[in-house]
């Protein structure tokens, strides 16, 4: 198999990636903040299309998961960051040398574009034929930097690159200035005035001494003086730099359209791995899940939302973890509970979760078993858009409607806090409409109410409930369990705080 | 270059943390006033007298060389002066140059800072060779050689010719390489290698191997450019010259240092002579005998204080760990005890002592407990706050030390106060440190004296059966009374009337 990408197994996916648009769950479940901070300080890669890009099959994603299992060796990761700083350095020097004005200012900062590139995938090619990758990926990209870096054209770059770099290096020249005139020429061991003056007193030292010299500022460009130095060590030398000339003319396009390719890609897994590695110190565990199309049993322990847990950690908070598991014939998570209890945050990482594992991304948790979906809605509560001439309940429900229209059996619907814009009447004639209509379709999904009889609508509903420390009820754990609703515990606490209970009411009323 | 007037094989060390017992040696032995006199209002004077006194020495031979090199300057005293003008006048003279922060502005003010040392220099050598002869100390014959060997005529001569190349009369030439983008980099100012004017002929000559450009005259960018590469070319050369003026200077700084302290013993041997005060040099002896007799032994911060001559003791108190002075108030017991303690951190640094005769054998260090005024902050009570100082010194003191006590434990009741000093004093006796004491605890005073104790010995303030002190220091066992009485009359009259005016100047 030969090797085109670190990222996609087959030409499949090979349309360009520029065109991807954000899903508009992604803002539901908090993805793009989650893809935001992932690809923090890689802007130059343009790496967001790639999260925009769920892969359809299992075999897609587990070529994903060979790699990143891979990159999490160390010494290959390590590498691959150190070829990328490399690349990142060419890019520089190519972008300065168009910047200048000078020509042989520009052909140097070329050469040494050229030089860095050279030595990189020198360097990434030989490093890679120690190391023991096991992922289909690495393996072809492996032979495929082999055979590029013993082509001739390489070969003969990387000579020709060496021998110029040796050449000008070597030049010493010297300059004479006496009034306006300035006179260059070669170097012949004049002797070195200031090492002869620090020789002569160096007698007299008793401790340390201070650092006289004058930093200047060193721009990358030249003034005409400077230039005008140049073009005369150019006479003294003419062999030189014609020769440099002529290698900034034949040379222009060098880069390997493959490798810088790879260059871009395996950022994809490097931003995700330092993203997570964070998270990883501070006690959270991700897992390569097993991800399926063939069963709808799905579940994870000791999870947890990505995009929430990135905000505490940084916070120095704490992250609460759940778990969840749906046997068959249960498809749905109807979540009920205290409010502010975590019921959203669970509904968002079932989501995040299902979506991560179609990227071929470890995700949150110890163990995972998730169900490779075609499709993924959401269904958040939205702002009030003046300019939507429906009112807020109809627009809740024409959303409904347009997702139930294109939900598949293979989709996974999440709903949040539906209808909470109506009355509890209206509410709860609505829930009961539509919780039916999402068990028809047997899609895998998330249904948060607080509507707590909801739960128990079919045998395929699983009623999870958000839950408060039993010695202070008003207190929240974040902690969603598997869990009959009750409806009471959340409400009684509150009350009894105010003295609103059956019992202490009467008594202050009886007073 | 190593002026090595302080130690045989090292420089003086101004920089070192103060020992542990310092802050309460200069309040206790009234050090400030010996350091005053010495540094006759210079600062660096006080502050190297500071110094060397707190920092004592326990090396007979570290003794030994720094009394060659003091009685070298007593019998010199106006060669030795002049060394450290000269050396004062060059500090002085370059702090007054000018300075800027181009390299070509630091080059500028090395070279006029280096013109004006080499002058010192120039005058330094010829002091050595005039008077370098006379001097008989180790420490000081070292100095002069050194001078004479590293200022020698070719030396002096390079130096000039240093100087001369650079003011550039020829143009500058520099070397340079090609950096990051063919930008020259490395520039280093050249001198040609064996014909003087090879370059100059190689760019005003036929020789085609060189090539030139001008700048135009109304081309200012290009004259800043030009001036730029100059002070690029300048720089090392520039930092070169300005660190070894600052060479020179750091010997100019530390000869005035070490000579400053000789100085200073100048400055208090001249005030003493002048009082007709005696002075000797002390026979330090081995730390592990427990020599101390004197003849003469005067307080030093005493007599600086006063217009006449003060009372000089006798003492024999070899082989003694235990002093336990009593007697009358204000007999002249503090300023006796205040006067060993002077005289052996003078010994301990070098100095001459003020007695006619001093002998003692060296000890680690010197520390002081003595009665304090209440605490300010009143975060202790007066007891709590004297034990806590004690507690203090017992973290720092050793084998070998001495403990000077004045009046110790005197914050409480006599019995209490007695039974804490004689357990603290026996535990320090046992510990091998020697402790001098001035108490008003009979019961303490009187305990000890009754163990019969060799190396005990029990003196007295004396007075005379009028009533009037000599402030002498006399051998004798303590009397259960301190005269407290006399004191009360000499102030209220012995009509229990308020005196007039009746001179305290003796108690410091």
């Amino acid at each position: 198999m030969p090797f085109h990408s670190i990222m996609f197994d087959l030409f499949e996916i090979d349309a360009d990636v520029e065109d991807q648009d954000t899903p508009s769950f992604f803002h539901d479940l908090n993805l793009d903040q989650i893809f935001q901070s992932v690809t923090a300080g890689r802007d130059e890669y343009n790496l967001k299309p790639f999260f925009s890009m769920p892969l359809n099959d299992v075999d897609a994603i587990t070529y994903r998961h060979e790699i990143m299992r891979d990159l999490e060796g160390e010494a290959l990761r390590g590498r691959v960051e150190s070829f990328a700083r490399n690349m990142k350095a060419m890019r520089r020097h190519l972008a300065q040398a168009d910047e200048l004005r000078y020509e042989y200012q520009k052909a140097s900062w070329f050469l040494d574009a050229v030089e860095i590139y050279c030595n990189a995938v020198s360097y990434l090619a030989d490093e890679l034929s120690h190391l023991d990758e096991k992922s289909r990926g690495f393996r072809t990209f492996r032979e495929y930097l082999n055979t590029y870096v013993n082509s001739d054209g390489f070969r003969s770059l990387l000579a020709e690159t060496k021998k110029l770099k040796e050449e000008l290096s070597a030049i010493r020249y010297c300059v004479h200035i006496q009034d306006n005139r300035i006179t260059v020429g070669k170097y012949e061991a004049e002797l070195d005035c200031g090492a002869e003056v620090g020789k002569t007193f160096r007698k007299f030292q008793q401790g340390s001494v201070k650092d006289y010299r004058v930093a200047f500022d060193e721009p990358p460009d030249m003034n005409h003086v400077e230039a005008g130095v140049l073009d005369l060590v150019a006479r003294l030398y003419p062999g030189i730099f014609l020769e440099l000339r002529d290698y900034y003319d034949r040379h222009r396009d060098y880069p390997d359209a493959t490798i810088r390719r790879f260059d871009r890609e395996v950022q994809f897994y490097l931003a995700y791995l330092q993203f997570i590695e964070n998270l990883k110190s501070s006690g959270l565990n991700f897992c390569y899940p097993h991800v399926t199309d063939r069963s709808k049993e799905v579940h994870a322990y000791e999870t947890f939302d990505l995009a929430l847990a990135n905000k505490l950690v940084r916070e120095h908070s704490k992250v609460v973890c759940n778990d969840f598991s749906l046997n068959s014939p249960e498809r749905i998570f109807v979540v009920s509970g205290a409010n502010q209890g975590g019921k959203t945050t669970f509904a968002r990482t079932f989501g995040q979760l299902h979506y991560l594992a179609r990227l071929g991304l470890p995700v949150p948790g110890r163990e995972a078993q998730l169900f490779l979906c075609d499709r993924l809605f959401t269904h958040f509560e939205r702002e009030e858009h003046i300019e939507n001439l429906r009112g807020k309940l109809q627009d809740e429900l024409v959303r409904m409607h347009d997702i139930l229209q294109q939900a598949t059996s293979n989709s996974i619907v999440i709903v949040n806090e539906g209808f909470g814009s109506t009355t509890l009447n209206d509410a709860l004639f609505l829930g009961r409409e539509v919780l039916p209509q999402i068990i028809k379709r047997d899609v895998l999904s998330v249904y948060v109410t607080f509507i707590d009889e909801l739960s128990t609508l079919s045998r395929t509903t699983v009623s999870m409930v958000s839950t408060t420390v039993p010695e202070n009820p008003t207190l929240r754990t974040y902690k969603i369990v598997r869990r009959p609703a009750d409806g009471r515990a959340y409400a009684i606490a509150i009350a009894e705080k105010y003295a609103l209970t059956y019992e202490s009411l009467k008594r202050r009323i009886v007073r | 270059m190593k002026a090595f007037l302080m130690h045989r094989d090292q420089d003086l060390n101004l920089q070192a943390d103060l020992p542990p017992n310092a802050a309460a040696l200069i309040q206790d032995l009234e050090l400030n006033t010996l350091f005053e006199a010495m540094a006759r209002g210079d600062k660096l004077l006080f502050d190297v007298a500071k110094k060397v006194v707190l920092f004592s020495l326990n090396d007979p031979k570290a003794i030994a060389y720094r009394e060659g090199i003091l009685s070298d300057c007593l019998e010199h005293a106006a060669v030795v002066r002049e060394i450290y003008e000269l050396v004062v006048q060059a500090i002085e003279g370059e702090k007054k140059i000018w300075w800027g922060k181009s390299p070509e502005l630091i080059l500028y003010r090395a070279v006029q800072a280096l013109e004006l040392f080499v002058g010192t220099l120039n005058r330094l050598r010829q002091l050595a060779e005039g008077h370098g002869g006379q001097f008989r100390s180790e420490g000081f014959v070292r100095f002069f050689a050194m001078l004479a060997q590293e200022l020698d005529d070719e030396y002096l001569r390079v130096v000039q010719e240093h100087l001369s190349q650079l003011r550039f009369r020829d143009g500058i030439l520099m070397s340079a390489k090609l950096g990051k983008g063919n930008r020259g980099v490395d520039y280093i100012l050249r001198r040609p290698l064996n014909e003087r004017r090879s370059w100059l002929k190689r760019i005003f000559g036929k020789d085609r191997s060189t090539y030139s450009f001008e700048i135009d005259g109304r081309d200012e960018s290009g004259h800043r450019a030009l001036s730029e590469l100059r002070e690029r070319g300048i720089n090392l050369v520039a930092n070169a010259l300005a660190q070894s003026t600052d060479h020179i200077l750091s010997f100019f700084m530390m000869l005035r240092t070490e000579l400053g302290f000789y100085v200073g013993c100048l400055n208090l041997h001249e005030q003493l002579v002048l009082k007709g005060e005696p002075t000797c040099f002390p026979v330090p002896l081995a730390s592990d005998s427990a020599a101390l007799s004197a003849r003469g032994l005067y307080d030093v911060c005493l007599t600086l204080r006063l217009e006449t001559r003060v009372v000089g003791n006798d003492l024999a108190a070899d082989n003694k760990v235990l002093l336990i002075i009593t007697g009358a108030n204000q007999g002249g017991k503090s300023t006796f005890l205040r006067s060993v303690g002077l005289s052996y951190v003078m010994m301990q640094c070098g100095m001459f002592v003020p007695a006619e005769r001093f002998s003692a054998s060296l000890c680690s260090a010197i520390f002081t407990h003595y009665k304090r005024e209440e605490d300010a902050t009143m975060k202790k009570g007066k007891l709590d706050e004297e034990l806590s100082r004690m507690s203090e010194i017992a973290d720092h003191i050793g084998p070998g030390c001495i403990l000077l006590c004045n009046e110790s434990f005197s914050s409480t009741n006599e019995r209490e106060g007695s039974e804490i000093a004689r357990q603290v004093i026996s535990a320090l006796l046992e510990a091998g440190i020697r402790v001098f004491l001035v108490t008003h605890l009979f019961e303490l005073a009187q305990g000890f004296y009754r163990k019969r104790m060799d190396a005990a010995l029990f003196l007295r303030a004396e007075r005379q059966v009028d009533g009037r002190r000599t402030f002498r220091i006399v051998e004798g066992e303590p009397l259960p009374t301190s005269y407290g009485q006399d004191l009360y009359k000499e102030i209220f009259g012995r009509d229990g009337q308020p005196a007039a005016a009746v001179p305290l100047d003796t108690q410091l």
